[in-house]
């Protein structure tokens, strides 16, 4: 993205339209500069009162000790050594959020391939299903649906009775430290509808001819799947895949509800964002929530560029070398 | 799979089309079995809303062996003191100036960056785009103390407020995106009758803009509504409450026994989102397959 973004303001100076020698540049340009700037104004105090102030001022709160009533004390590193070296809560919610964004990221993107193989067909009733695959990406992010995923895993839910049918015996998933963040992926990879609409974008992009081809060369439909229709929408893959991990990394209501707002049993679901309000919101500790917001910020940032750079390999663009 | 279908049906004789019904058939049997798998919690949640107290936990059938409606009646008596229509009412008004800030704010701004050329473009709109990553932790805490400061904690102000400045940057990057792909003659055309910048936005962009602001609408809506992080930091006395918080505030109150009522206000809580998804199900899709909106 930054790279994007960079290439773009490169692009846009070099037709920047006032150089400075021009003492008076022409007349209707000047107004429409100064126009641009009331119609940016909204956007402009947005963007300095509301982001990059508000970014700058945590930076410096994250080297100090603030409650939000007493002035905030300047002390140096001391919430990152706190961090680092002596919070084991902090530690288990890092841990906590890498388990969780790791198994949820990959089987939400396979689902969402998957159903999104199945509907690419010029069948009737496709953009019916669609929507109704997509439907849960709205509905899960509310209280209403985590709440359901409480009693659905909780004790003598739904769950439980049908794995009862199979023998196994759980009991309430949700109060158990082994099974309660399993709940909350499961509850993450039931909104796969929102990468597999995009899946679907790209799938459609893929052009018959490669499939003819593959198809007189006698390639099956597994190697046509490996050989075609996985190199063709891994710009797409790489999509989805920085988007789903920059959400997972940010999750919040689903573990709030579903761990009774605590995090879970033995703070067994407590993901980062969780126990950052906790010490921001229940203990004012702001200073140290700040310096956990800056660690995420800057973890979500290295992912990105990390994620980006390897897309050199293993991102396939038609169109770019080979074709 | 997908692959087979993909390649156009070659002139098909009676056997191969028998074949094709049958296949047809089955993958509609099994993509209808998978929506209901899926679908399930949503059906069982409506269906629990309207059991009685004994049935919800140990009747897990999706119809209700005697069909109640208390639970409703109890919710619209009262919920932490107040009706649910009150939480309901507070929901609508922080989403609703939510929908009108979005759309202005981020509108004017996609027209300028879409647009018009002006000094310092490149660098604001390479930081406009920068900001749709930035975790909103970051900004949180920071503007926490600032609507403290401006004793604004506790009203609608700091969940509403910051949407008239186009602080979402996704919904910008949308609208610059459509301004881009407007014919340029018709604003051209504009100034030339004598529009200045703000009557060609208004008469010009903004009508045909339209498709591009009932996606920001319907997300905005739906975000706003649905939001549970920022309501539960700003809003601390129950007659502000909106939707979610009252809901788990009422579970956080009321024993086991209470499920019903919980199920009642959660259905409540999701009828405006199922309302628009069925209203607005194109838009929708189409907004998260053309611009990677995430639901």
């Amino acid at each position: 993205m930054p790279t994007i973004a960079q290439a773009r303001s490169k692009g846009e100076r070099a037709e920047a339209p006032v150089p400075e020698a021009q003492a008076r540049p022409p007349r209707r340009r000047r107004q429409r500069s100064g126009a641009a700037y009331v119609f940016l104004s909204p956007w402009l105090i947005g963007a300095s009162l509301l982001t990059v102030g508000p970014m700058l001022a945590s930076l410096y709160l994250a080297f100090t000790d603030y409650d939000l009533f007493n002035t905030p004390r300047w002390v140096g590193l001391q919430n990152f050594e706190r961090m680092f070296t002596q919070d084991d809560r902090y530690w288990n919610s890092v841990w906590v959020t890498l388990k969780f964004a790791l198994v949820s990221v990959p089987l939400k993107l396979a689902a969402a391939l998957g159903v999104a193989l199945l509907l690419n067909k010029p069948r009737r009733g496709t953009g019916f299903y669609r929507s109704a695959f997509y439907a849960p990406s709205l509905l899960g992010a509310s209280v209403s649906v985590a709440l359901v995923w409480r009693s659905l895993f909780g004790s003598n839910g739904v769950v439980d009775d049908f794995l009862g049918i199979f023998g196994i015996h759980i009991g309430s998933m949700v109060d158990q430290p082994r099974y309660a963040l399993l709940t909350v992926i499961a509850l993450a990879i039931w909104q796969f509808g929102a990468p597999m609409v995009i899946f679907l974008a790209g799938l459609k992009q893929v052009p018959n001819e490669l499939y003819e081809a593959a198809a007189l060369d006698g390639a099956g439909p597994v190697r046509r799947f490996f050989s075609v229709t996985l190199p063709m929408i891994t710009p797409v893959l790489l999509f989805n895949l920085v988007l789903e991990i920059i959400q997972a990394f940010q999750s919040f209501t689903g573990a709030f509800v579903i761990g009774s707002g605590r995090g879970g049993p033995s703070d067994s679901a407590l993901l980062y964002t969780l126990y950052l309000y906790q010490r921001g919101f229940n203990n004012f500790e702001m200073g140290y929530a700040s310096a956990m917001a800056w660690v995420l910020l800057v973890v979500i940032a290295i992912i990105t560029v990390l994620l980006f750079r390897s897309s050199r390999k293993w991102v396939f663009y038609a169109g770019e070398g080979t074709r | 799979m997908s692959v087979q279908a993909a390649t156009p049906a070659p002139s098909v004789t009676g056997t191969e089309r028998r074949g094709l019904t049958v296949r047809t058939v089955l993958w509609h049997v099994a993509v209808t079995a998978l929506v209901l798998v899926l679908m399930y919690p949503v059906l069982w949640l409506v269906s629990s809303s309207f059991k009685p107290a004994d049935e919800v936990l140990s009747n897990l059938a999706l119809l209700p062996d005697h069909g109640t409606t208390s639970n409703y009646s109890q919710v619209f008596g009262g919920v932490a003191g107040y009706s649910v229509w009150q939480y309901f009412g507070n929901s609508l008004l922080v989403s609703g100036l939510a929908v009108i800030g979005n759309v202005l704010s981020c509108a004017l701004a996609g027209y300028v960056f879409g647009r018009l050329k002006f000094r310092g473009r490149g660098p604001l709109f390479a930081f406009m785009i920068a900001t749709i990553m930035l975790p909103h932790h970051v900004v949180l805490i920071p503007q926490y103390i600032i609507f403290q400061k401006l004793d604004m904690v506790n009203t609608f102000w700091p969940l509403v407020l910051p949407k008239f400045f186009a602080t979402e940057a996704f919904f910008v990057f949308l609208m610059v995106q459509f301004v881009r792909g407007l014919p340029k003659e018709l604003d051209e055309s504009a100034t030339i009758d004598g529009c200045g910048p703000f009557r060609t936005f208004w008469y010009v962009i903004l009508p045909l803009l339209r498709p591009a602001v009932i996606t920001t609408s319907i997300f905005t809506f739906i975000w706003t509504w649905n939001d549970f992080f920022s309501q539960l930091i700003y809003l601390n006395d129950p007659s502000k409450f909106t939707l979610p918080l009252a809901l788990q505030i009422y579970v956080d109150q009321t024993s086991q026994s209470a499920f019903g009522p919980m199920f009642a206000m959660s259905v409540l809580a999701l009828v405006p989102i199922g309302l628009f998804f069925v209203a607005f199900q194109r838009f929708l899709v189409d907004g998260v397959s053309t611009s990677g909106l995430k639901g």
